[in-house]
Protein backbone atom coordinates (compact mmCIF):
# COMPACT_ATOMS: atom_id res chain seq x y z
CA UNK A 1 0.00 0.00 0.00
CA UNK A 2 1.39 3.45 -1.28
CA UNK A 3 1.71 5.24 2.29
CA UNK A 4 2.98 8.74 0.83
CA UNK A 5 1.10 11.70 1.11
CA UNK A 6 3.59 14.04 -1.16
CA UNK A 7 4.70 13.25 -4.69
CA UNK A 8 6.97 9.93 -5.49
CA UNK A 9 8.95 12.79 -7.46
CA UNK A 10 11.55 9.89 -8.89
CA UNK A 11 8.86 8.11 -10.39
CA UNK A 12 5.78 11.03 -11.10
CA UNK A 13 5.65 11.05 -14.63
CA UNK A 14 4.27 14.77 -15.16
CA UNK A 15 7.62 15.66 -12.66
CA UNK A 16 9.72 13.77 -15.25
CA UNK A 17 8.16 15.36 -17.74
CA UNK A 18 8.52 18.80 -16.72
CA UNK A 19 12.48 17.47 -15.93
CA UNK A 20 12.79 16.92 -19.74
CA UNK A 21 11.32 20.24 -20.77
CA UNK A 22 13.65 22.08 -18.35
CA UNK A 23 16.66 20.10 -20.17
CA UNK A 24 15.26 21.03 -23.75
CA UNK A 25 13.76 17.69 -24.34
CA UNK A 26 11.14 17.34 -26.97
CA UNK A 27 8.14 15.53 -24.91
CA UNK A 28 4.69 13.56 -25.57
CA UNK A 29 2.11 13.05 -22.93
CA UNK A 30 -0.10 9.90 -22.94
CA UNK A 31 -3.02 9.63 -20.74
CA UNK A 32 -5.97 6.75 -20.39
CA UNK A 33 -8.78 9.11 -21.28
CA UNK A 34 -11.44 6.20 -21.36
CA UNK A 35 -11.46 2.56 -20.26
CA UNK A 36 -14.32 -0.60 -20.62
CA UNK A 37 -14.11 -3.68 -18.65
CA UNK A 38 -10.81 -4.82 -16.61
CA UNK A 39 -9.07 -2.07 -17.73
CA UNK A 40 -4.75 -2.43 -16.09
CA UNK A 41 -5.07 1.29 -15.45
CA UNK A 42 -7.56 3.71 -14.17
CA UNK A 43 -8.35 6.69 -16.62
CA UNK A 44 -6.00 10.02 -15.84
CA UNK A 45 -2.50 7.77 -15.73
CA UNK A 46 0.02 8.75 -17.82
CA UNK A 47 2.95 7.61 -19.71
CA UNK A 48 5.58 10.65 -20.46
CA UNK A 49 7.90 10.15 -23.58
CA UNK A 50 10.53 12.17 -25.24
CA UNK A 51 12.00 12.29 -28.71
CA UNK A 52 14.51 9.23 -27.79
CA UNK A 53 11.98 6.99 -26.73
CA UNK A 54 12.09 6.81 -23.33
CA UNK A 55 9.12 6.63 -21.47
CA UNK A 56 8.07 6.69 -17.61
CA UNK A 57 4.89 5.63 -16.18
CA UNK A 58 2.28 3.49 -17.65
CA UNK A 59 -1.18 3.37 -19.40
CA UNK A 60 -1.50 0.04 -19.49
CA UNK A 61 0.38 -3.14 -17.95
CA UNK A 62 3.36 -3.30 -20.30
CA UNK A 63 0.86 -4.23 -22.99
CA UNK A 64 0.56 -1.45 -25.33
CA UNK A 65 3.10 0.31 -23.72
CA UNK A 66 5.16 -0.32 -26.84
CA UNK A 67 2.76 1.07 -29.83
CA UNK A 68 1.98 4.17 -27.25
CA UNK A 69 5.44 5.15 -27.50
CA UNK A 70 5.95 4.64 -31.29
CA UNK A 71 2.85 6.89 -31.44
CA UNK A 72 4.37 9.20 -29.46
CA UNK A 73 7.42 10.01 -31.01
CA UNK A 74 5.01 10.78 -34.37
CA UNK A 75 3.21 13.29 -32.38
CA UNK A 76 6.62 14.91 -31.19
CA UNK A 77 7.07 15.23 -34.79
CA UNK A 78 4.05 16.58 -36.34
CA UNK A 79 2.60 18.37 -33.31
CA UNK A 80 -0.60 16.81 -34.20
CA UNK A 81 -2.81 15.15 -30.92
CA UNK A 82 -3.94 11.45 -31.30
CA UNK A 83 -6.47 9.46 -30.03
CA UNK A 84 -5.19 5.74 -29.73
CA UNK A 85 -7.96 2.94 -28.66
CA UNK A 86 -6.70 -0.70 -27.27
CA UNK A 87 -8.76 -3.60 -26.84
CA UNK A 88 -8.58 -7.34 -27.37
CA UNK A 89 -11.58 -7.48 -29.73
CA UNK A 90 -10.80 -4.18 -31.69
CA UNK A 91 -11.24 -4.76 -35.11
CA UNK A 92 -8.90 -1.62 -36.19
CA UNK A 93 -5.80 -1.82 -37.56
CA UNK A 94 -4.19 -2.14 -34.19
CA UNK A 95 -1.91 -5.05 -33.60
CA UNK A 96 -1.08 -4.92 -29.86
CA UNK A 97 -4.21 -5.60 -27.54
CA UNK A 98 -5.07 -5.78 -24.11
CA UNK A 99 -5.03 -9.40 -22.60
CA UNK A 100 -7.15 -8.70 -19.73
CA UNK A 101 -9.96 -8.18 -22.16
CA UNK A 102 -10.63 -4.65 -21.53
CA UNK A 103 -10.66 -1.60 -23.94
CA UNK A 104 -8.74 1.57 -23.28
CA UNK A 105 -8.49 4.80 -24.84
CA UNK A 106 -5.07 6.89 -24.73
CA UNK A 107 -4.73 10.19 -26.02
CA UNK A 108 -1.42 11.33 -26.63
CA UNK A 109 -0.10 15.15 -27.01
CA UNK A 110 3.31 17.14 -27.64
CA UNK A 111 4.25 19.14 -24.47
CA UNK A 112 4.16 22.71 -26.21
CA UNK B 1 -0.28 19.62 -23.40
CA UNK B 2 0.78 23.73 -22.59
CA UNK B 3 3.85 23.63 -20.77
CA UNK B 4 3.01 26.59 -18.52
CA UNK B 5 -0.02 24.59 -17.83
CA UNK B 6 2.13 21.68 -16.85
CA UNK B 7 4.77 23.42 -14.47
CA UNK B 8 1.14 24.85 -12.68
CA UNK B 9 -0.13 21.84 -12.24
CA UNK B 10 3.00 20.31 -10.78
CA UNK B 11 3.60 23.52 -8.42
CA UNK B 12 -0.29 22.73 -7.04
CA UNK B 13 0.38 18.90 -6.93
CA UNK B 14 3.77 19.61 -5.06
CA UNK B 15 1.66 21.78 -2.82
CA UNK B 16 -0.91 19.32 -1.62
CA UNK B 17 -3.43 21.48 -3.23
CA UNK B 18 -6.35 20.16 -5.32
CA UNK B 19 -6.98 20.89 -8.86
CA UNK B 20 -8.46 19.62 -12.35
CA UNK B 21 -6.72 19.61 -15.41
CA UNK B 22 -10.00 20.55 -18.12
CA UNK B 23 -8.38 19.18 -22.17
CA UNK B 24 -10.59 20.15 -25.17
CA UNK B 25 -10.14 16.94 -26.85
CA UNK B 26 -11.42 18.14 -29.94
CA UNK B 27 -8.40 20.96 -29.94
CA UNK B 28 -5.95 19.87 -27.67
CA UNK B 29 -6.20 22.93 -25.67
CA UNK B 30 -6.02 22.82 -21.93
CA UNK B 31 -6.25 24.70 -18.54
CA UNK B 32 -6.26 24.48 -15.18
CA UNK B 33 -9.13 24.69 -12.78
CA UNK B 34 -8.48 24.97 -8.97
CA UNK B 35 -11.00 24.10 -6.22
CA UNK B 36 -13.69 26.65 -5.58
CA UNK B 37 -13.03 28.52 -8.99
CA UNK B 38 -16.13 28.71 -10.66
CA UNK B 39 -17.20 27.35 -13.81
CA UNK B 40 -20.65 27.07 -15.21
CA UNK B 41 -22.92 25.15 -16.47
CA UNK B 42 -22.56 21.58 -17.55
CA UNK B 43 -19.03 21.37 -17.41
CA UNK B 44 -18.67 23.72 -14.10
CA UNK B 45 -20.98 20.10 -12.78
CA UNK B 46 -18.88 17.97 -13.83
CA UNK B 47 -15.95 19.64 -12.34
CA UNK B 48 -17.04 19.74 -9.14
CA UNK B 49 -18.09 16.22 -9.38
CA UNK B 50 -14.12 15.43 -10.43
CA UNK B 51 -13.26 17.55 -6.96
CA UNK B 52 -15.27 15.27 -4.60
CA UNK B 53 -15.14 12.26 -6.27
CA UNK B 54 -11.07 12.13 -7.47
CA UNK B 55 -12.65 10.33 -10.29
CA UNK B 56 -11.33 11.31 -14.02
CA UNK B 57 -13.18 11.12 -16.76
CA UNK B 58 -14.46 12.33 -20.28
CA UNK B 59 -17.59 14.88 -20.50
CA UNK B 60 -19.78 15.75 -23.07
CA UNK B 61 -20.69 19.81 -22.76
CA UNK B 62 -21.57 22.80 -24.94
CA UNK B 63 -20.89 20.35 -27.35
CA UNK B 64 -17.49 19.31 -27.23
CA UNK B 65 -15.58 16.60 -25.53
CA UNK B 66 -13.68 17.79 -22.68
CA UNK B 67 -11.38 15.01 -20.70
CA UNK B 68 -11.19 16.35 -16.77
CA UNK B 69 -8.50 14.68 -14.67
CA UNK B 70 -8.35 15.33 -11.21
CA UNK B 71 -5.56 15.69 -8.92
CA UNK B 72 -6.91 15.77 -5.50
CA UNK B 73 -3.76 15.47 -3.06
CA UNK B 74 -3.86 12.34 -0.62
CA UNK B 75 -6.47 12.51 2.25
CA UNK B 76 -4.45 12.08 5.58
CA UNK B 77 -5.34 11.87 9.60
CA UNK B 78 -3.21 13.75 11.92
CA UNK B 79 -4.27 12.15 15.44
CA UNK B 80 -3.25 14.47 18.69
CA UNK B 81 -3.24 12.05 21.24
CA UNK B 82 -1.60 8.50 21.57
CA UNK B 83 -4.02 7.29 23.49
CA UNK B 84 -6.33 3.57 23.51
CA UNK B 85 -8.44 5.13 20.85
CA UNK B 86 -5.63 6.01 18.26
CA UNK B 87 -4.30 2.18 18.76
CA UNK B 88 -7.41 1.03 16.71
CA UNK B 89 -8.07 3.99 14.77
CA UNK B 90 -4.47 4.57 13.48
CA UNK B 91 -4.67 0.29 11.31
CA UNK B 92 -8.74 1.29 10.96
CA UNK B 93 -7.90 4.22 8.67
CA UNK B 94 -4.60 2.69 7.06
CA UNK B 95 -6.66 0.09 5.58
CA UNK B 96 -9.35 2.79 4.27
CA UNK B 97 -6.65 4.87 2.49
CA UNK B 98 -6.21 7.24 5.14
CA UNK B 99 -2.60 7.26 6.27
CA UNK B 100 -2.38 8.38 10.05
CA UNK B 101 0.36 10.45 11.97
CA UNK B 102 0.27 9.91 15.81
CA UNK B 103 1.05 13.54 18.08
CA UNK B 104 1.73 13.05 21.43
CA UNK B 105 4.36 14.80 23.96
CA UNK B 106 3.64 12.22 26.56
CA UNK B 107 6.70 10.13 25.74
CA UNK B 108 5.04 7.37 27.96
CA UNK B 109 2.27 6.88 25.62
CA UNK B 110 3.84 7.68 22.10
CA UNK B 111 6.42 4.43 22.10
CA UNK B 112 6.51 2.58 19.01
CA UNK B 113 6.10 -0.43 21.07
CA UNK B 114 2.06 0.38 21.35
CA UNK B 115 2.32 2.21 17.67
CA UNK B 116 4.11 -0.10 15.61
CA UNK B 117 3.77 1.30 11.79
CA UNK B 118 2.71 4.29 12.78
CA UNK B 119 4.24 7.88 11.81
CA UNK B 120 4.96 8.98 15.37
CA UNK B 121 5.74 12.09 17.11
CA UNK B 122 6.56 12.55 20.80
CA UNK B 123 6.70 16.10 20.51
CA UNK B 124 3.93 18.79 21.30
CA UNK B 125 1.77 19.73 17.97
CA UNK B 126 3.49 23.24 18.12
CA UNK B 127 6.43 21.83 17.21
CA UNK B 128 5.28 19.15 14.70
CA UNK B 129 2.63 21.11 12.62
CA UNK B 130 5.39 24.16 12.15
CA UNK B 131 7.42 21.24 10.12
CA UNK B 132 4.46 19.55 8.85
CA UNK B 133 1.30 22.00 8.30
CA UNK B 134 -1.91 20.97 8.01
CA UNK B 135 -4.24 21.45 4.78
CA UNK B 136 -7.31 21.18 3.52
CA UNK B 137 -6.66 17.31 2.80
CA UNK B 138 -5.49 16.63 6.18
CA UNK B 139 -8.68 15.39 8.71
CA UNK B 140 -7.58 16.01 13.15
CA UNK B 141 -8.95 14.35 15.93
CA UNK B 142 -8.14 15.72 18.78
CA UNK B 143 -8.30 12.61 21.93
CA UNK B 144 -6.17 13.52 24.81
CA UNK B 145 -8.74 15.61 26.86
CA UNK B 146 -5.90 17.63 27.69
CA UNK B 147 -6.04 21.23 27.08
CA UNK B 148 -2.62 21.76 27.21
CA UNK B 149 -2.09 18.95 23.94
CA UNK B 150 -5.35 19.42 22.14
CA UNK B 151 -6.62 23.04 21.97
CA UNK B 152 -3.65 24.65 19.95
CA UNK B 153 -3.79 21.55 17.30
CA UNK B 154 -7.69 22.33 16.91
CA UNK B 155 -7.04 26.33 16.62
CA UNK B 156 -4.54 25.14 13.81
CA UNK B 157 -7.00 22.94 12.21
CA UNK B 158 -9.95 25.59 11.88
CA UNK B 159 -7.02 27.73 10.26
CA UNK B 160 -5.49 25.46 8.09
CA UNK B 161 -9.60 24.47 6.72
CA UNK B 162 -9.09 21.00 7.36
CA UNK B 163 -11.91 19.11 5.56
CA UNK B 164 -12.61 16.89 9.14
CA UNK B 165 -11.92 18.41 12.61
CA UNK B 166 -13.28 16.25 15.86
CA UNK B 167 -12.70 16.88 19.44
CA UNK B 168 -13.03 14.03 22.36
CA UNK B 169 -15.36 15.35 25.28
CA UNK B 170 -18.48 15.27 26.77
CA UNK B 171 -20.92 18.40 25.36
CA UNK B 172 -20.13 20.13 29.46
CA UNK B 173 -16.00 19.40 28.05
CA UNK B 174 -16.65 20.88 24.74
CA UNK B 175 -18.54 23.77 26.11
CA UNK B 176 -15.57 25.06 28.08
CA UNK B 177 -13.46 23.94 25.22
CA UNK B 178 -15.30 26.60 23.34
CA UNK B 179 -14.67 29.07 25.89
CA UNK B 180 -10.40 28.54 24.96
CA UNK B 181 -11.01 28.50 21.23
CA UNK B 182 -12.44 32.21 21.09
CA UNK B 183 -10.37 33.55 23.68
CA UNK B 184 -7.27 32.01 21.63
CA UNK B 185 -9.01 34.19 18.49
CA UNK B 186 -11.06 31.40 16.65
CA UNK B 187 -14.35 32.72 14.85
CA UNK B 188 -17.78 30.86 16.10
CA UNK B 189 -18.12 29.85 12.90
CA UNK B 190 -14.67 28.07 12.54
CA UNK B 191 -15.80 26.57 15.95
CA UNK B 192 -18.89 25.69 14.91
CA UNK B 193 -17.11 23.22 12.57
CA UNK B 194 -16.12 20.67 15.71
CA UNK B 195 -17.50 17.65 15.18
CA UNK B 196 -18.08 17.02 19.40
CA UNK B 197 -18.49 14.67 20.75
CA UNK B 198 -16.01 13.35 18.32
CA UNK B 199 -17.26 10.33 15.66
CA UNK B 200 -20.78 9.51 14.01
CA UNK B 201 -23.07 8.49 16.60
CA UNK B 202 -23.47 5.15 16.47
CA UNK B 203 -23.83 4.31 20.41
CA UNK B 204 -19.95 3.29 20.32
CA UNK B 205 -18.88 2.12 23.71
CA UNK B 206 -15.46 0.29 23.31
CA UNK B 207 -11.87 2.72 22.34
CA UNK B 208 -12.02 0.49 19.34
CA UNK B 209 -16.52 1.36 18.35
CA UNK B 210 -15.05 5.46 18.76
CA UNK B 211 -12.44 4.65 16.63
CA UNK B 212 -14.60 3.23 14.24
CA UNK B 213 -17.05 6.00 14.05
CA UNK B 214 -14.32 8.91 14.14
CA UNK B 215 -13.27 7.07 11.15
CA UNK B 216 -16.88 6.90 9.46
CA UNK B 217 -17.38 10.77 10.30
CA UNK B 218 -13.44 11.58 8.61
CA UNK B 219 -14.74 9.04 5.10
CA UNK B 220 -18.28 11.30 5.33
CA UNK B 221 -16.62 14.52 5.68
CA UNK B 222 -14.04 13.84 2.83
CA UNK B 223 -17.13 12.60 0.84
CA UNK B 224 -19.45 15.56 1.12
CA UNK B 225 -16.49 18.34 0.56
CA UNK B 226 -18.47 21.27 -0.95
CA UNK B 227 -22.05 19.66 -0.63
CA UNK B 228 -22.53 21.74 2.12
CA UNK B 229 -23.23 24.92 0.84
CA UNK B 230 -25.93 23.18 -1.66
CA UNK B 231 -27.77 21.71 1.23
CA UNK B 232 -27.12 18.25 -0.19
CA UNK B 233 -25.93 17.17 3.43
CA UNK B 234 -27.10 17.45 6.56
Amino acid sequence: MDESIYLDEARDPLIIAEGWMKEGKDVAIATVVETWGSAPRPVGSHLVIDAEGNFHGSVSGGCVEGAVVTEAIDVIGSGKARMLEFGVADETAWQVGLSCGGRIKVYVERLG
Amino acid sequence: MDPYVLKTLNEERRSRRAAVLVTDLGDGRDRIVREGDPVAGDLGTAITNAFRTGNSRSVEAEGRTFFLNAHLPRPRLVVIGAVHISQALAPMARIAGYPVEIIDPRTAFATPERFPDVTLHAEWPEDVLKRAPLDSYTALAAVTHDPKIDDFALKAALDARCFYVGALGSRKTHAKRVERLLALGAGADQIARIHAPIGLDIGAASPAEIAVAVLAQTIHAFRSRGLEAKGAVA
